[in-house]
């Protein structure tokens, strides 16, 4: 459970402190002027779906940080775990992966500019790098059955598909959002109105990268 | 105690945050079924955890027909007794009181304590809720299915939850994870909004340190919720593979039914250390929801500001930031390394700390003050007792050498019992008597209110004091009968069968506490907006109940926190949030703008 209590520790570290500088020197039983300043307390960057996006990641990362802790855990606890060879296509997939992040990074800073056409195009290979990655990890798995490493034959081979499915369906939570805001885009509305939309796409991307990153050095590295 | 005196030039021009755009339906399934308005959601949640709790009350007293005269009723076997124990356990905790906290005094509240108009993403929250009824629909199809519902106890633990032989490892416990997993989507989805509407969408002048406790509790309960559910969700998942597709995640090389199981190497406590990752955080995803609100009921109902607030608060954060870090005190007798459970045991001790000071802020809270002993104040001061009870006998077992011996016997069932399931639940009911007259318009029947509160007060102490004693006699629990055994005295079972008469008794009061919502709601005293003479936002609202949006054309602006409550000098013994210092009216000053 290490991974999982640094990464509480950390999240929990920066919520205190945050909460701190909120609360440090306040006296809340002292009432405030109706002449007094109200200062928007929210800044203006954080709008509510980034922060919601913020939390969401938050969670997912919990996800990952349990399913790790479990990995290592189980590694531990049995005597049986042999480490099957890594498919060289994984470091293909990683390297398309890589231009869906690359791609929706793009779409964003088009959508600021309003490119329409820029944009359906960003987000069309970003879309589509992102059906081959998942593609390519489904070929991992028929290549690692026809070698012999089924899923059931020992808990590392399990665990590699455990992790990769769960990538991929978050991977596939994201590309509903993505769909999302390519019909939009088809029915006519404005690129700077996908702004927040595309954005959040992209966010989303480069951190299911950085997930996959982790999950990709771990699976090499034992 | 409020300061004021301040010298008042211009009011505060209208509020600029919070706004946003809400879906108006004008069809009934608009309004009421597909519906995005958080309080509707409120109720929805509220209504099906209720029905499902109702299944699981139903559930507790089949257990206690058996316990109480054994052999006496042919319908219950050992297979559907530990059906009942299973099914009761995961509904009560998950299915009902997370679902009726956060999904429901989470979405009616949030939104109008912080003068929001709705949540976050209302879309997103409606979705929650359906996702929620479909995961109770699954949990409930497990009756239904061959071989019913599982019966591997609420906790699950492999191998016994898939192996053949046990009840329901067909295809009840299938239900049962597909469920959770479900359950754990859903509240994702509601836990995003409430937490983002806290952050975001409270009102100006409504900073975190004038949040009313309620909302802190709840708030701090869904992180928790947030990051400990997918500890569940992970072992639900992983559970699933092992029953489904044959791996050994969880699963030792074990022979069962006869035969070689096919697993081999998998680890039991590996499922044990995921489950109670997320189990412990789940006794506070319960209780701190219920710690806020019985402080906002205290205050308003004994007329005096919380004492210590801002140490409720930090409280509040420090025991849900200690929760992640007792899970294995669960496992003491799991065969671990006693250096860690010497940790475990430490850390357990350190939650009490912050704990007790909510228990002395609260009693301090009483103290002076001008209580009003209302039915909602019963079940508050009733709660203190109860969680104070429960707390205690807690601490003997976060003692890895006095939890060995107690360890599965009725003084832990007494344990649990008492403080996170009665304590919790008699919150819910001083929160539904102090927020019915906001949510229906009607008082609820104060006579019957009183007659509910003292016969379940009372009657759960029937019910889980006396299990404490059969703890220390060793009797363990799960056990469908217990024969000839030497050392469970005959007096066990005399105890046994008192207990089952007092627990008929405290579920057949309910019946009373179902009539009154039922016939108050028709019959009721008009409440008025405002019946308890409260300062929070929910009680200043233009209409009751709260119309869509909530507050009308322009949002309140906050001025001060949540406890003004017998301030020396002011004329009434409450003043809202949203009273500026300038117009409350003070003693021996007959206009406004008065200043002491």
């Amino acid at each position: 459970m290490t991974v999982t209590l640094v990464f509480l520790a950390l999240l929990m570290a920066f919520f205190v402190g945050w909460l701190f500088s909120q609360s440090i020197n306040v006296k809340p039983w002292i009432a405030q002027s109706a002449s007094a300043a109200h200062p928007r307390h929210v800044p203006e960057a954080a709008t509510a779906p980034r922060v919601g996006l913020v939390v969401f990641l938050a969670v997912v990362t919990s996800v990952f940080a349990l399913t790790i802790s479990a990995y290592l855990m189980r590694m531990g606890h049995g005597a049986d775990w042999r480490a099957l060879p890594e498919p060289r296509l994984l470091w293909v997939n990683t390297g398309v992966l890589l231009l869906a992040s690359v791609a929706l990074q793009w779409a964003w800073s088009v959508a600021k500019r309003n490119d329409r056409h820029a944009l359906k195009l960003a987000l069309t290979v970003g879309g589509g790098c992102t059906v081959v990655f998942i593609a390519g990890q489904y070929l991992v798995w028929q290549q690692l059955n026809a070698a012999g490493y089924y899923m059931t034959a020992n808990p590392a081979n399990a665990f590699l598909f455990l992790l990769t499915a769960l990538h991929a369906a978050h991977l596939l939570g994201g590309l509903v959002a993505w769909a999302r805001t390519m019909l939009r885009l088809g029915r006519g509305a404005a690129p700077s109105k996908l702004r927040s939309s595309v954005e959040l796409c992209a966010l989303y991307w480069h951190f299911l990268l950085a997930i996959w990153v982790v999950l990709f050095a771990l699976v090499l590295s034992t | 105690m409020a300061e004021i005196g301040h010298d008042a030039v211009s009011y505060a021009p209208p509020a600029e945050v919070g706004e946003m755009e809400l879906v108006h339906p004008k069809t009934f399934i608009g309004k009421y079924i597909w519906s995005q308005d958080a309080k509707v959601i409120a109720i929805q949640y509220g209504i099906t955890a209720t029905a499902i709790g109702l299944v699981a009350l139903a559930l507790s007293l089949v257990m206690r027909l058996q316990l109480g005269f054994p052999n006496t009723f042919s319908l219950i076997d050992p297979s559907s007794y530990l059906q009942a124990v299973t099914m009761h356990g995961m509904i009560m905790v998950v299915y009902l009181l997370t679902a009726l906290f956060l999904g429901g005094f989470g979405n009616y509240l949030i939104p109008l304590m912080c003068g929001a108009r709705d949540m976050a993403f209302p879309y997103i929250n409606m979705l929650s809720y359906w996702i929620y009824l479909f995961s109770v629909l699954l949990l409930v199809a497990g009756f239904f299915v061959p071989g019913g519902p599982s019966g591997a106890g609420w906790t699950l633990y492999p191998p016994q939850a898939i192996s053949p032989g046990t009840p329901g490892s067909d295809g009840g416990i299938i239900l049962m994870l597909v469920s959770l997993a479900f359950f754990i989507i859903g509240f994702t989805m509601g836990g995003l909004n409430y937490v983002v509407t806290v952050l975001q969408a409270r009102t100006r002048g409504m900073t975190l340190m004038r949040l009313p406790l309620t909302v802190w509790g709840i708030f701090m309960a869904t992180v928790l919720a947030l990051l400990a559910f997918p500890a569940l969700l992970v072992a639900a998942l992983m559970m699933l593979c092992d029953r489904l597709l044959g791996t050994s995640f969880f699963m030792p090389d074990m022979l069962a039914a006869g035969g070689q199981a096919g697993h081999e190497g998998g680890s039991p406590l590996l499922f044990q250390h995921l489950f109670w990752f997320f189990g412990h955080p789940e006794v506070y995803i319960v209780a701190l929801p219920a710690f806020g609100i019985v402080s906002d009921l205290l205050a308003t109902h004994a007329r005096r500001n919380i004492f210590g607030y801002r140490m409720m608060v930090w409280a509040i954060v420090a025991i849900g930031a200690l929760s992640f870090v007792v899970w294995a005190h669960h496992m003491y007798v799991s065969g671990m390394n006693p250096y860690f459970g010497f940790l475990f045991a430490t850390t357990t001790l350190i939650i009490a700390v912050p704990t007790a000071i909510k228990v002395y802020n609260w009693v301090l809270t009483l103290w002076h003050g001008n209580i009003r002993l209302t039915v909602p104040m019963h079940f508050a001061i009733a709660f203190i007792f109860t969680f104070v009870n429960g707390g205690l006998s807690g601490l003997f077992l976060g003692n890895v050498t006095v939890d060995v011996p107690l360890s599965d016997t009725y003084f832990v069932v007494g344990h649990f019992h008492m403080v996170m399931a009665v304590a919790p639940i008699l919150v819910v009911f001083g929160a539904i008597y102090h927020w019915y007259p906001k949510i229906t318009g009607r008082m609820l029947n104060d006579t019957l209110g009183k007659i509910h509160f003292w016969v379940t007060f009372l009657g759960t102490y029937a019910i889980y004091y006396p299990m404490h004693y059969l703890g220390f006699e060793g009797v363990p629990r799960r056990y469908f009968a217990y024969g000839e055994t030497a050392f469970i005295s005959d007096s066990v079972q005399t105890m046994n069968a008192g207990i089952s008469i007092a627990a008929f008794i405290v579920g057949l009061t309910q019946l009373v506490f179902l009539f009154n919502l039922a016939w108050s709601f028709y019959r009721g005293r008009e409440a008025g907006p405002n019946p308890w003479e409260a300062t929070t936002l929910e009680w200043q609202t233009p209409h009751t109940p709260p119309r869509h949006g909530n507050f009308g054309d322009e949002l309140p602006v906050v001025y001060r926190w949540a406890y003004d409550y017998s301030v020396p000098g002011a004329k009434q013994d409450f003043i809202p949030q949203n009273v500026p210092p300038e117009e409350v009216e003070m003693i021996d000053s007959p206009g406004r703008n008065a200043r002491p």
